[in-house]
């Protein structure tokens, strides 16, 4: 599958990261290289194959029903880059 | 007095014991080596005052005859891991300044065993790279570099070449697709990525949640052994942690090799790869059979599919993990008039390259329509390359393989900055045992003619880490690896 | 037939409506951390490093999540699936901070089933029951503090949630009203969601389109988000049902997309196109491993579970006479279910049914109280009705004494005693008092005997009034009418 520049724009923002506009194409190339690369799978034959999600044979634990965690809203906000009455801030939302 | 940092932990632990120096002095021994190693770039945080005063605390244990399994070690810290009121990074623009309110399960164990940190070490940013040049602190550079500097390797890069510059008594690395291995045969030093679920992942910043393992970086087997028995156990905070017991590692040193079965994959013997590289796979295969080993021939005919697949695998995993970064709650915001500029300026700013691209490309094979082109591909790719392991363990015990198809190579080698698929080829003998979650030990077999340290690696079976061991102490007896440096 | 049709200029049309409800499951800690789940703490007072979506945080699940959503399914008729697997939704929003939500996607844990309602109009049908999967809840955004800013509370974020999906089986609002009233008391019974649409413990998302009668076509529907009580559920989907149908009539396409509903106009607006919906590249969670339940844990649910509202009413009717809708009046929530038994057992079920549906719910009423802060113990309701079928005392008394109970809350045993409210059952204190009546009042008793056989009434008054209401009614009157022929 090729990429074109629309997707590498729709990836990026899925992404939520910027590129320059002049960085489209070669983006594009790239992305184009590595895909073309990643897509030598094809040749492996996987039919009735089912997909490896865990390498670990556990099972899942559950974790009893009890508080043991939070009180900690000062630790929590510590690293916060905008903080104000306890919340976080970020730019107004508008639904 | 003899130069303290040239000790093994093994070593250090006796001597402390026998009082022949003091943890302090230990410190003091490498804080030094640390001035005079800052070329190499490999601390991005030195915190030498705090280990000052774990070594006072150590040494009044040890002089009551008390004190944990790593009583008064000074190590280094990848920058991976979450230290608590020490800032970690990931070697991320976006993380500067960031400091945990928390402590990572493995650094706090090794605290608990009484060993000292001496500061955080440089990594490939958010541990995605294979050379340490995507760190946002610059370049390591390899203790073993002449004219022209050369790559430490990565992603643990500063932990590899802190223990080969011996600026630590040993360091933490971690291993997504060979982070602790290659890094490690680079530097001529060993290191273990044990079995996925062996160490709790709880506090180590995230790169690919499936393959991600800590392990141990150290002058030795033994010493590798020591700090993984300090590393490794059960974590309730971990869902992927293996509730299985920790045995002592460090027992099964010395013990007997004769009738095991080293496997030598022959689909591992690539094309064009490095003359010097094939020879020292044979020596070390000599040296096993010499001990009463038996060499067998194995296949893993999905070999050659375990680099794309690990570049799906991982970069989707990527791709939400590093969704948390968005600038709201810790690390890096450049603001923005609407909440998605702020993302989006943050998150450009903040991250590198390499991570973005990585970021992009995951987001792409999980994207709708592509799923099942991509990324369920991969994992049932995966699953036929973990396959290929059990099959080849049903007729040896360990794998024999060179850690990497080269030797360290120059900092901002052109072909490799310019395509990113040349750097990623490095990984080709570590990614496959990533994938099947394996324990894996790289340790130094010579040097090439460059004079430039080699690697072997030893594959063991899901948590069979005794294997590796024994099989890797056998091969450090004869190879007798003195650096060059 | 309950459907809603709506007449249009070309043809009739009918609503196709599907819901997906979110309830907050009861537990005491989050899903995936050891946070309070408490409503209405301080600002980010309930948030660990996990919900916080720290660098490094894993999460961990919680069993009795599991519990309750299983306990939910059962109680929804639904299979409950012993292999489910947690993904990620990915999509940055404030409110989520780990940068996707960790849900159940391919696999969920409750598969399908079916909720019974009961309509006005006395029929019932069936509504099935497409999945119930588990996740995290989101944190909240206020946006009424600052001007320019957005604040974040993170203490709802990772509460645990169960989302049920129904088919798209409604066929008016009337059915959806009523379906989410019978799935409000199968949560409320079963203890696993308080059921509060207007605290936002219980949300609900409809997805309406509508079609001509009689054809089977599935036209683009339009998704109406968290609408927060089941009055404006059914205004919503009335009004959404309505301007599709006008927009169709005047030759108008609809296009797939997400409303919201103003429930200050009750109208829905406009809030995104298909076009722009989110690509949520679900995928596994690599942090989490697949949930593989044993029979034991499902078997251990099932023999716990209560009897539900649907067995009970049934079990009203059949095994203590109630009529269909005094049983489901009483078992429409399940403290007046337990009441009720309580106060019925041992004795006269209908009567019990009465007193409760009529002068006990009365009280609560007039006096704005709940069951629990009821004066009246079920205890005492239940001897209330026995001092009266065992003719103890009589209905008149009956009233009398259960206002006294009501302001006093004793023991009508011991009112009954205590005040002498014994009914008169010795038939000669009775015939002595009729005999009273009879000679003091000549001329009655002559117009009675010429046929004015109303009288009677006047006759007893008078001897109940003689005997201050003690006497037994019954009695009174068949002396009566042997004694005046």
């Amino acid at each position: 599958m090729s990429i074109d520049a629309e997707t590498v724009k729709k990836v990026a923002f899925l992404s939520r990261l910027k590129i320059e506009d002049d960085k489209i194409e070669t983006t594009k190339d790239e992305f184009n290289k590595i895909i073309k690369w990643v897509e030598q799978l094809n040749e492996a034959n996987t039919d009735g194959v089912v997909p490896l999600v865990s390498v670990n044979d556990c099972q899942l634990q559950m974790r009893k029903d009890e508080v043991t965690d939070g009180n900690k809203a000062e630790q929590v906000l510590a690293n916060a880059p905008m903080k104000e009455y306890g919340y976080f801030g970020v730019p107004k939302v508008v639904e | 007095m003899t130069d303290l940092t040239k000790l093994t932990i093994a070593e250090a632990k006796k001597c402390l014991k026998n009082k022949d120096f003091t943890a302090s002095e230990l410190v003091s021994a490498y804080a030094q080596k640390m001035n005079e190693g800052r070329k190499y770039n490999a601390y991005v945080c030195e915190t030498v005052e705090k280990a000052l005063e774990q070594a006072k605390i150590s040494q009044s244990k040890i002089e009551k005859g008390e004190g944990g399994n790593l009583e008064g070690i000074p190590l280094g810290i990848k920058d991976l891991f979450c230290t608590k009121g020490i800032a970690t990074t990931a070697c991320s623009d976006f993380l500067k300044g960031f400091v945990p309110p928390y402590e990572s399960t493995v650094t706090s164990k090794l605290l608990s065993a009484g060993a000292s940190f001496l500061g955080k070490l440089n990594l490939d940013e958010f541990a995605m790279g294979g050379s340490n040049e995507t760190s946002a602190f610059g370049p390591v550079v390899n203790p073993y570099s002449k004219d022209i500097p050369l790559v430490a390797g990565g992603s643990s890069g500063g932990s590899a070449a802190a223990v080969a510059a011996e600026m630590c008594a040993g360091a933490t690395g971690t291993d997504t697709g060979g982070s602790i291995r290659q890094p490690s045969a680079y530097c001529g030093i060993t290191g273990i990525k044990p079995t996925y679920g062996r160490c709790s992942r709880y506090g180590i910043i995230a790169f690919a949640s499936s393959l991600d393992q800590a392990g141990p970086i150290a002058k030795d087997v033994r010493d590798c052994a020591i700090m993984l028995n300090s590393m490794a156990g059960y974590d309730a905070k971990d869902s992927t942690s293996a509730k299985i017991d920790v045995p002592d590692f460090e027992k099964f040193l010395g013990e007997d090799i004769r009738g095991m079965k080293i496997g030598i994959p022959k689909e591992y013997r690539v094309d064009g790869l490095d003359k010097e590289i094939v020879a020292y796979w044979d020596k070390a295969a000599e040296i096993l059979k010499s001990r009463g080993a038996e060499i067998v021939e194995v296949s893993l005919p999905h070999t050659k599919y375990a680099l794309a697949t690990y570049y799906i695998i991982a970069p989707a995993e990527a791709s939400a993990n590093l969704a948390r970064y968005d600038g709201l709650r810790f690390g890096n915001r450049v603001e923005g008039s609407t909440l998605d500029e702020m993302y989006i300026n943050s998150r450009t700013a903040g991250f590198g390259k390499e991570v973005k691209r990585r970021i992009m490309v995951g987001t792409y094979v999980l994207s709708a329509g592509y799923y099942d082109a991509y990324y369920v591909k991969a994992q049932k790719v995966r699953r036929l390359i973990r396959d290929d392991f059990i099959n080849a363990f049903e007729s040896c015990d360990v794998i024999l393989t060179p850690t990497s198809p080269v030797a360290a190579f120059p900092i901002g080698d052109k072909s490799m900055q310019e395509n990113p698929i040349t750097m990623w080829l490095n990984d080709v003998f570590t990614v496959s045992v990533s994938l099947a979650g394996l324990p894996a030990m790289s340790l130094p077999i010579g040097l090439n003619t460059s004079g430039l340290p080699l690697g072997m690696q030893i594959i063991g079976k899901a948590f069979d880490e005794r294997s590796v061991f024994k099989a890797a102490y056998a091969l450090e007896k004869d190879v007798m690896f003195k650096g060059a440096k | 037939m309950t459907a809603m049709i709506l007449k249009g200029k070309t043809c009739d049309w009918e609503l196709i409506c599907g819901l997906e409800i979110h309830c907050q499951i009861i537990s005491k800690s989050k899903i995936f951390s050891g946070a309070s789940t408490h409503y209405g703490s301080d600002v980010n007072e309930n948030v660990s490093f996990v919900d916080a979506g720290m660098p490094g945080m894993l999460p961990t699940l919680n069993e009795e999540c599991v519990r309750q959503a299983i306990k939910t399914g059962i109680g929804l008729n639904a299979k409950v699936n012993k292999h489910s697997v947690f993904s990620r939704k990915n999509y940055f929003y404030a409110d989520l901070p780990q940068g996707y939500q960790i849900t159940q996607f391919e696999y969920p844990l409750i598969g399908e089933g079916f909720v019974k309602i009961n309509l006005e109009d006395g029929s019932n049908k069936s509504i099935g029951i497409e999945r119930i999967h588990i996740e995290q809840d989101t944190g909240k955004s206020i946006h009424d503090i600052s001007p320019t800013k957005t604040f974040l509370d993170f203490n709802r974020a990772g509460v645990g949630l169960m989302e049920i999906v129904t088919k798209p089986d409604f066929r008016s609002s009337e059915e959806v009203g009523a379906f989410l009233r019978k799935l409000r008391t199968i949560v409320r019974y079963l203890g696993t969601c308080d059921g509060n649409m207007d605290e936002g413990s219980m949300r609900c998302d409809a997805s309406v389109s509508v079609r001509p009668v009689g054809s089977s076509e599935l036209r683009p529907r339009a998704e109406i988000k968290n609408v927060n009580s089941v009055k404006f559920v059914m205004q919503a989907i009335e009004f959404e049902a309505k301007r599709q149908v006008d927009i169709y009539e005047n030759g108008g396409e609809i296009e797939q997309q997400t409303r919201l509903f103003d429930q200050t106009i009750g109208e829905t607006r406009f809030m995104r196109s298909k076009e722009f919906a989110h690509d949520y590249r679900y995928f596994p969670d690599p942090d989490l491993l697949p949930l593989d339940l044993e029979d034991e844990f499902i078997e251990k649910i099932k023999n716990e579970m209560v009897e539900l509202p649907d067995v009970k009413q049934e079990r009203f009717v059949e095994e203590m006479g109630l009529t269909p809708y005094d049983a489901s009046v009483l078992t429409e929530d399940r403290e007046t279910a337990e009441w009720f038994e309580k106060a019925a057992r041992g004795h006269d079920a209908k009567k019990v049914a009465n007193w409760m549906m009529g002068d006990f719910f009365a009280l609560l009423n007039e006096k704005k109280i709940s069951l629990a802060e009821s004066p009246i113990t079920p205890d005492n309701l239940g001897k209330l009705v026995e001092l009266v079928t065992s003719n103890v005392i009589n209905g008149k008394t009956a009233k009398d004494v259960f206002a006294i109970m009501a302001e006093t809350g004793d023991n009508p045993e011991k009112i009954v005693e205590e005040r002498g409210l014994k009914q008169v059952t010795d038939t000669g204190a009775i015939e002595k008092i009729i005999d009273e009546i009879i000679g003091s009042n000549p001329d009655n008793v002559t117009a009675y005997k010429g046929g004015k056989v109303n009288l009677m009434g006047w006759f007893v008054g008078q001897v109940m009034k003689a005997s201050q209401g003690k006497a037994n009614p019954a009695m009174v009157n068949k002396l009566l009418k042997d004694k005046l022929g």
